[in-house]
């Protein structure tokens, strides 16, 4: 059986001995996948993708369905936590260089199943047919008639008919069922292609024999066991005590098209996105400088760069060009990796304003920043940057044993209180 | 221990981090527009531990068939669920009874009205919004079955809202418009301290107390407070019907949780043990 062999190779394959904690999210990410699918498996059978009744179905599975509140509240917040996972697992993979060579394919799968998370997020969220389901819809659709000659028949293709209803709800509907199991399939080839090349390790250095690796199983099963529980702690946290603290309370207003709520705002995982969305107005100093000029619509420029914003991660690897992986060695990157942290976390926040002074100002600075870090930034730091030595291998640097004792513990002072 | 739990600060902090922007990121789009925060509210449904005051729940029914009941619906409550909050079954009935539905047509196809019954959901005051829209001098009432969940501040804002009805004259010195020219209400049109603009449709609906007579021992005097108290308790029921065992089921599967993580990390540190140098 070629599932037994294929699971026998996951639990018996080398890992490197000294990952640390935020080596714990790729398999908490799987784990909400699986979540999300089992739950949305059962709303399923509940719900109705219609306009007239979506809303109230949805309903119909709090009030009447048995546990049908707990199914849904999991589901809701299942999103948010495979959110949380998947961003926390990208930016480990930022820090420890893990899109490097030889990970690219592994990297660029990874990016595949982001674009397929939120494009089904994105879907998820207009199913249950509430004021910010319709709005948030109507606004992130809509953005598609920017694109050049076929914008509006793009939309109108979206759409269904000529604004977003009923057939919108249905092929979203579709499409937010199907997509999971392609996400699925991504998420295998993602493994394997992890099994293929191996984890990276906060060291960034690769495997030079058995001294430096230990098998998955038990090592890293009972240490993931222990990830999940306090990621299922948080979970519940949520689920049980604070089910709406995500959401926005508008959604529990059933969808009306001729009252629009004061402030549109998607969910909190696409907040930087709708920052750089919004951010391109049409006096925005860069924008007339880069685009404005030959006549490019502020609305198209803002599109292309929310899908840029996750697209520049493709050619990362062509970006950063630095030998070195892990930022443990790059004392200049990880400055500027923590400045790009935070400066994510300003476009998230912007991203809840009102389109208002200062607000637009400053997440027009934190837009730049977000691309300049990728397209200037990184190729500049990897130029001249100056990294430290790095240990001649992973177990000489975790034991600190032998003649590079020296070496190792220059190269990580860190890892010296072990 | 010391090495993991610096391990452990790491992820916690970017967790950390991440929970508070979104924290502050969420709040000011929650804010309902210029209005003010709401009053807060000791109720029994807060907290781990928040449980439901049924006797509270039922004065609350009271006031919203008596009061609200008149403009706004509930349709999505079913009168069956009242069961829940302790109405016996002929309570139900007569609870139902006092509401029409269409009813299957007749043996000529006639169509047919009967009362409601306990398997129906709560008949509205109005037949559509049209018809609220003209009653309500072309606001239509909104329905009640989720507005707890629906507003920002929950419960404590619809306290607010029903006990946060000032004078003209007040409004005028307190507020101000868009163009800054103190707040006036127009005609049909009422101050409101946490409305959203503090202009507000909705007459003041509860005015005088003993408005609502309350009955059986131990029922608190029906001042216009307590009136607007119950009648949001069971609004908030209204809107999250299995609180109480959503919150009960929470404390067994965080108790469980605790413990299976606790082992984990104990099988987890005898496991490293073998492994020099194993995180």
């Amino acid at each position: 059986m070629p599932i037994v062999s294929m699971v026998e190779h996951s639990l018996y394959y080398p890992v490197p001995r000294n990952l640390n904690y935020m080596w714990n999210f790729g398999s908490l990410a799987g784990l909400s996948l699986i979540i999300m699918i089992v739950t949305g498996i059962v709303l399923s059978m509940h719900y109705t993708p219609h306009t007239d009744y979506a809303f109230d179905s949805v309903e119909r599975i709090m009030r009447d369905v048995n546990y049908g509140w707990l199914i849904r509240y999991v589901h809701m917040n299942g999103g948010s936590m495979f959110f949380i996972v998947v961003y926390l697992h990208v930016f480990r993979g930022l820090y420890y260089g893990s899109f490097k060579s030889p990970r690219e394919l592994l990297w660029w799968l990874g990016v595949i199943i982001l674009f397929l998370m939120m494009a089904t997020a994105f879907m998820g969220y207009v199913l249950p047919w509430g004021q910010m389901s319709f709005w948030a819809a109507k606004v992130i659709t809509s953005m598609v008639g920017a694109v050049p000659l076929v914008g509006e028949s793009l939309m109108e293709l979206l759409w269904g008919g000529f604004t977003v209803d009923n057939p919108t709800l249905n092929r979203f509907y579709s499409l937010h069922y199907l997509l999971p199991f392609v996400i699925f399939g991504v998420v295998i080839l993602h493994i394997w292609a992890l099994h293929t090349v191996k984890a990276n390790n906060p060291l960034g250095i690769d495997m030079k024999g058995p001294q430096d690796s230990v098998d998955f199983h038990p090592y890293y099963t009972v240490k993931d066991l222990f990830g999940t529980g306090v990621f299922l702690l948080v979970f519940a946290a949520f689920v049980f005590y604070a089910p709406n603290y995500l959401g926005h309370p508008d959604n529990y207003i059933q969808a009306d098209p001729l009252k629009t709520p004061p402030h549109i705002v998607p969910e909190w995982y696409f907040l930087p996105f709708y920052t750089i969305l919004r951010s391109f107005t049409d006096d925005w100093w860069l924008f007339q400088i880069l685009l404005g000029w030959w006549g490019m619509e502020a609305k198209l420029a803002g599109v292309l760069a929310m899908a840029g914003a996750v697209a520049v991660l493709f050619i990362l690897p062509w970006l950063d060009t630095s030998r070195v992986r892990s930022a443990k060695f790059r004392p200049l990157y990880r400055v500027f990796f923590w400045l790009f942290v935070i400066d994510c976390l300003i476009l998230g926040w912007i991203g809840a304003q009102p389109a208002e002074q200062p607000w637009t100002a400053i997440g027009q600075w934190a837009t730049l920043w977000y691309f300049a870090y990728f397209l200037v930034m990184l190729p500049l730091i990897s130029r001249i940057e100056r990294p430290r030595p790095l240990p001649h291998s992973i177990s000489q640097s975790v034991l600190g044993g032998g003649g590079g004792a020296a070496v190792a513990a220059a190269a990580s002072p860190m890892e010296k209180s072990r | 221990m010391i090495c993991i739990s610096r391990r452990l600060l790491a992820p916690a902090a970017i967790v950390a981090g991440l929970a508070g922007s979104v924290a502050s990121a969420t709040a000011p789009a929650h804010a309902a527009g210029d209005g003010v925060a709401p009053k807060e509210v000791a109720w029994t449904f807060n907290g781990v531990f928040g449980r439901y005051d049924y006797p509270q729940l039922r004065r609350g029914l009271q006031v919203y068939r008596e009061v609200c009941a008149a403009c706004h619906g509930l349709r999505l409550v079913a009168y069956r669920d009242l069961a829940a909050i302790g109405l016996s079954e002929a309570e139900i009935k007569a609870v139902a009874g006092e509401r029409e539905v269409a009813g299957e047509p007749d043996d000529e196809g006639e169509p047919t009205i009967r009362p409601a019954e306990a398997k129906d959901r709560f008949v509205s005051p109005f037949p559509n919004v049209q018809a609220a829209m003209a009653a309500n001098n072309g606001a239509a009432p909104p329905d009640l079955s989720l507005i707890v969940k629906a507003r920002g501040g929950g419960a404590d804002y619809i306290y607010s809202l029903m006990t946060g009805y000032v004078s003209e004259a007040a409004c005028k010195k307190e507020f101000k418009d868009s163009q800054g020219k103190p707040l006036v209400p127009a005609e049909g049109q009422y101050c409101n301290t946490y409305m959203s603009g503090h202009i507000i449709a909705m007459a003041p609906p509860l005015t005088e107390d003993g408005q609502v007579e309350y009955e059986g021992k131990g029922a608190p005097p029906a001042s216009v407070d307590q009136m607007a108290k119950d009648a949001t308790a069971f609004l908030a029921w209204a809107a999250e019907p299995y609180m109480v065992e959503r919150k009960r089921m929470g404390i067994k599967v965080m108790l469980f949780l605790l413990l299976f993580t606790g082992f984990m990390y104990a099988i987890y540190r005898q496991v490293k043990k073998d492994v020099k140098g194993h995180a």
